[in-house]
């Protein structure tokens, strides 16, 4: 394989479309297809031959406003549909070129206009377990052009010049890790990519992977270039099946392309990917316990230093990244990294992908510039919160991420902007809630996933965050008193400073920003026995002692 | 061939000390005489920097760094009894009094126990946090030895020198967080498990979880200074 054969093959995906006037793309991702998205691409087919136009319908990954589902989009217009079921799929199909169906037409353009898609460029567009249909959007060119005309060396400065950063929620510098492990000794090297999303509320891992899986295995091969690794593991969850049956299929067809392998592209670069899955647990999310993961023992962070990037899977040193970091490569190695760091803020470069959940009309995927105000997020693109409710807060970066109020949404959102209000990026989970949530409750459901999470290892978080949630549990239910509050910031410090890996340490983040922002609610909760938002049940019996102790 | 050994100078608590390079911050203070509290750590089996008792600040850093796994580096300022540090050490002390039921009145262990000398050097006199007093059972299925899961601080020494020195491997850790436990086996009973009976992991217990049935009564002391001594006795072999 050679950039003249990749062209031909992009060339002869661009004349077989050309032998059709319209194509019909259904989005078939996981909430589209649970929404009925499968019949509806059946209907369509028939649809389609019954009509004798020329017509190709083509299954996609991920559009973006999953609750629109199923999504349909009809090019060239560009014209989308939302709520499409299967006995929409004749009018359709009767209506091309004659015209878009008014009926099913959905209005987003400020949904889309405000959205910049790098790493989702080709969601919606291609289908994801056809290997040439990447092609022809430029896929692993990127690869190609590094092995042939690239050293390693500037392959890591031009990842490094973009300004790129972590996507898993540290916003580490990429090309910083990579010169790391490039300059770590040994001829056994690996590198890693973390599928092991596990947010509540998060998934844009899960729709990158199965929505254009060839980019995160392009990312990983030219990452392995760089860093002179031979051998990649992916580890996904096996909660996520077709992102598992997707990059399987497309690490057999980047095989038989010769795209993975022994000497690649005619060169003597050789590396492979195998896939690893994980059986749920979200601290296998934290790079150490992945790696234990991988090597088939219990799924425990060590600590660090030793980092991965000097001693990693078993001992050997390691490159570890996230899905959608890797899938931001081929990109910047494509148009250079100046061309990437032109987008975003001062220290956040590039584009985030969000999964926009909770309370907000458009519920979905979004890529954003980093740097955008939450305002413009929430507002615009998510289009407000439905039902007459006023927003509250925005929770960002799952279990390890902190609320943020509506006063401060004209907050940028970049790595650093939302650290200083004591939250993090994370992997990009956004959960909305209204006036209808409790915060005093919305921090105890966190501490509950924390809790139920902990591995076990470390006093701290296993039986800090155990002691929060009583604590919580005991203010939710109208129990708690003021000594209760200090005795949890107390804890708050404990977990957060001394606790071995991130899970501990980000732990008290959802704690502590709601007691940071949200305090009164749980004065009103303590003092007043009250819920401001009635989620909590607290008539059910106060102990009397409770209210001595008050008096 | 191993690399030719370092001198590096430091500061533990103001205080100028020399090492050797790779060594970790415990073993220069324990040679100097500086007393930073452990538990799960023992000299001779692996360290895992579980228990953050060891936790110390390293200037220039803000991570507090667990002193049983930090190697020295020349230069390093090290403090180990700062008043945070010695406030985290209270809190994850009274962690593990509420966590399980750990009532040194009616233990074998009392007077001969880790933990409860650890609170005592470190003042704590009540505890704060609500007691989650959990059901938890005892295996008395062996004929030498009793487990106790009620005073069992999830430590690991036992998993370890059991891996690391029996080389049995019959105990490990089930479960996660707060419902952790340490197992024999597949969960199996102590009794019918392929144990050794070799007793290595009662003595390194640092609490009365792991005891020895033939002692009566509170008179139960450990030894767990045979490791350091056993190890020494295999590199010379």
């Amino acid at each position: 394989m050679n950039i003249e054969e990749l062209e031909q093959i992009a060339e002869s995906v661009r004349l077989e479309n050309a032998k059709y006037d319209y194509e019909v793309n259904v989005c078939m991702d996981l909430a589209c297809a649970s929404q009925g998205a499968g019949p509806l691409r059946d209907e369509l087919v028939k649809a389609a031959e019954k009509s004798g136009k020329k017509v190709l319908v083509r299954r996609t990954g991920c559009m973006g406003p999953c609750s629109s589902g199923p999504l349909v989009r009809v090019d060239p217009e560009e014209t989308l549909y939302h709520h499409v079921h299967a006995n929409h799929a004749e009018a359709i199909v009767a209506s091309l070129g004659d015209g878009p169906v008014p009926a099913l037409q959905c209005d987003l353009n400020e949904h889309f206009d405000k959205q910049v898609r790098v790493v989702l460029e080709n969601a919606g567009y291609i289908d994801p377990e056809k290997i040439d249909d990447y092609i022809a959007c430029d896929g692993y060119k990127a690869l190609l052009t590094a092995l042939t005309e690239m050293s390693p060396n500037t392959v890591i400065q031009q990842i490094t010049d973009s300004g790129l950063r972590g996507r898993g929620g540290g916003g580490y510098p990429t090309g910083l890790k990579w010169g790391t492990v490039a300059k770590a000794g040994g001829d056994l090297k690996y590198v890693i990519c973390n599928g092991d999303e596990g947010d509540p509320g998060a998934f844009m891992d899960r729709s990158v992977m199965e929505g254009d899986p060839h980019r995160v295995i392009e990312g990983m091969a030219i990452a392995a270039y760089a860093v002179g690794a031979s051998k990649g593991y992916i580890y996904v969850r096996a909660e996520y099946p077709v992102a598992v049956a997707r990059l399987t299929a497309g690490l057999r067809d980047a095989r038989r392309r010769g795209l993975l392998g022994n000497g690649i592209c005619g060169t003597t670069f050789n590396f492979d990917i195998e896939i690893r899955l994980g059986a749920g647990a979200f601290v296998c999310g934290e790079e150490t316990a992945l790696i234990a993961s991988i090597e088939g023992k219990r799924g425990t962070p060590k600590p660090r230093p030793p980092y991965p990037a000097v001693s990693g899977l078993w001992g050997k040193p390691t490159l570890i990244n996230n899905v959608e970091t890797y899938a931001n490569i081929a990109p910047i190695i494509r148009k250079g990294g100046k061309w990437f760091a032109n987008m975003g803020s001062e220290r956040s470069k590039g584009t985030k992908v969000f999964a926009l959940t909770g309370k907000i009309t458009n519920t979905g995927l979004v890529e954003v510039p980093m740097g955008i105000k939450l305002r413009e997020i929430i507002e615009v693109i998510g289009g407000g919160v439905p039902g007459g409710h006023t927003f509250k807060a925005v929770q960002t970066g799952g279990p390890s991420g902190g609320c943020i109020p509506a006063e401060m949404f004209d907050t940028p959102v970049d790595y650093e902007t939302l650290a200083q209000l004591g939250s993090i990026m994370g992997s990009g989970g956004m959960i909305v809630m209204d006036d209808t949530s409790c915060m005093v409750n919305v921090a105890r459901f966190f501490i509950e996933f924390c809790m139920t999470e902990s591995c076990g290892k470390c006093i701290p978080c296993r039986a800090g965050t155990a002691q929060m949630f009583t604590l919580l549990t005991r203010i939710c239910n109208g129990g708690g008193t003021l000594d209760d509050l200090e005795l949890l910031e107390d804890l708050c410090a404990t977990v957060k400073e001394a606790s071995l890996c991130g899970l501990g340490q980000t732990a008290p983040n959802p704690v502590l920003s709601t007691l940071k922002y949200f305090r009164n609610e749980y004065i009103e909760h303590i003092v007043h026995k009250r819920c401001p938002a009635g989620v909590c049940n607290i008539e059910a019996a106060v102990p009397e002692v409770q209210a001595e102790v008050l008096a | 061939m191993s690399e030719p050994v370092g001198v590096k100078t430091l500061q533990i608590n103001g205080e100028e000390v020399s090492a050797r390079s790779g060594q970790t911050i415990l073993e220069v203070a324990r040679e100097h005489d500086i007393d930073i509290p452990t538990l799960c750590h023992l000299e001779g089996l692996s360290d895992v920097g579980a228990c953050r008792l060891c936790l110390v600040e390293i200037k220039g850093s803000n991570k507090l760094l667990p002193a049983c796994v930090t190697t020295v580096f020349e230069g390093m300022e090290v403090s180990t009894h700062t008043e945070r540090l010695q406030k985290h050490r209270h809190m994850i002390l009274e962690l593990l009094f509420a966590e399980r039921n750990h009532v040194c009145s009616v233990c074998v262990a009392n007077g001969h126990c880790e933990l409860q000398s650890l609170a005592q050097d470190q003042g704590l006199t009540h505890i704060s946090l609500p007691y989650r007093n959990p059901e938890l059972t005892v295996d008395a299925s062996l004929e030498r030895f009793t487990v106790d899961h009620n005073r069992c601080i999830l430590c690991t020494r036992c998993v370890r020198v059991c891996a690391e020195i029996e080389g049995a491997h019959v105990w490990d850790v089930m479960g996660r967080g707060i419902n952790s436990t340490v197992i024999t086996d597949l969960n199996d009973p102590w009794g019918s498990s392929s144990c050794t009976r070799c007793g290595k992991c009662v003595q390194v217990c640092p609490t009365g979880a792991l005891f020895d049935k033939s002692k009566v009564g509170s008179d139960h002391p450990k030894y767990p200074d045979f490791l350091p001594y056993l190890n020494l006795m295999r590199e010379a072999r």
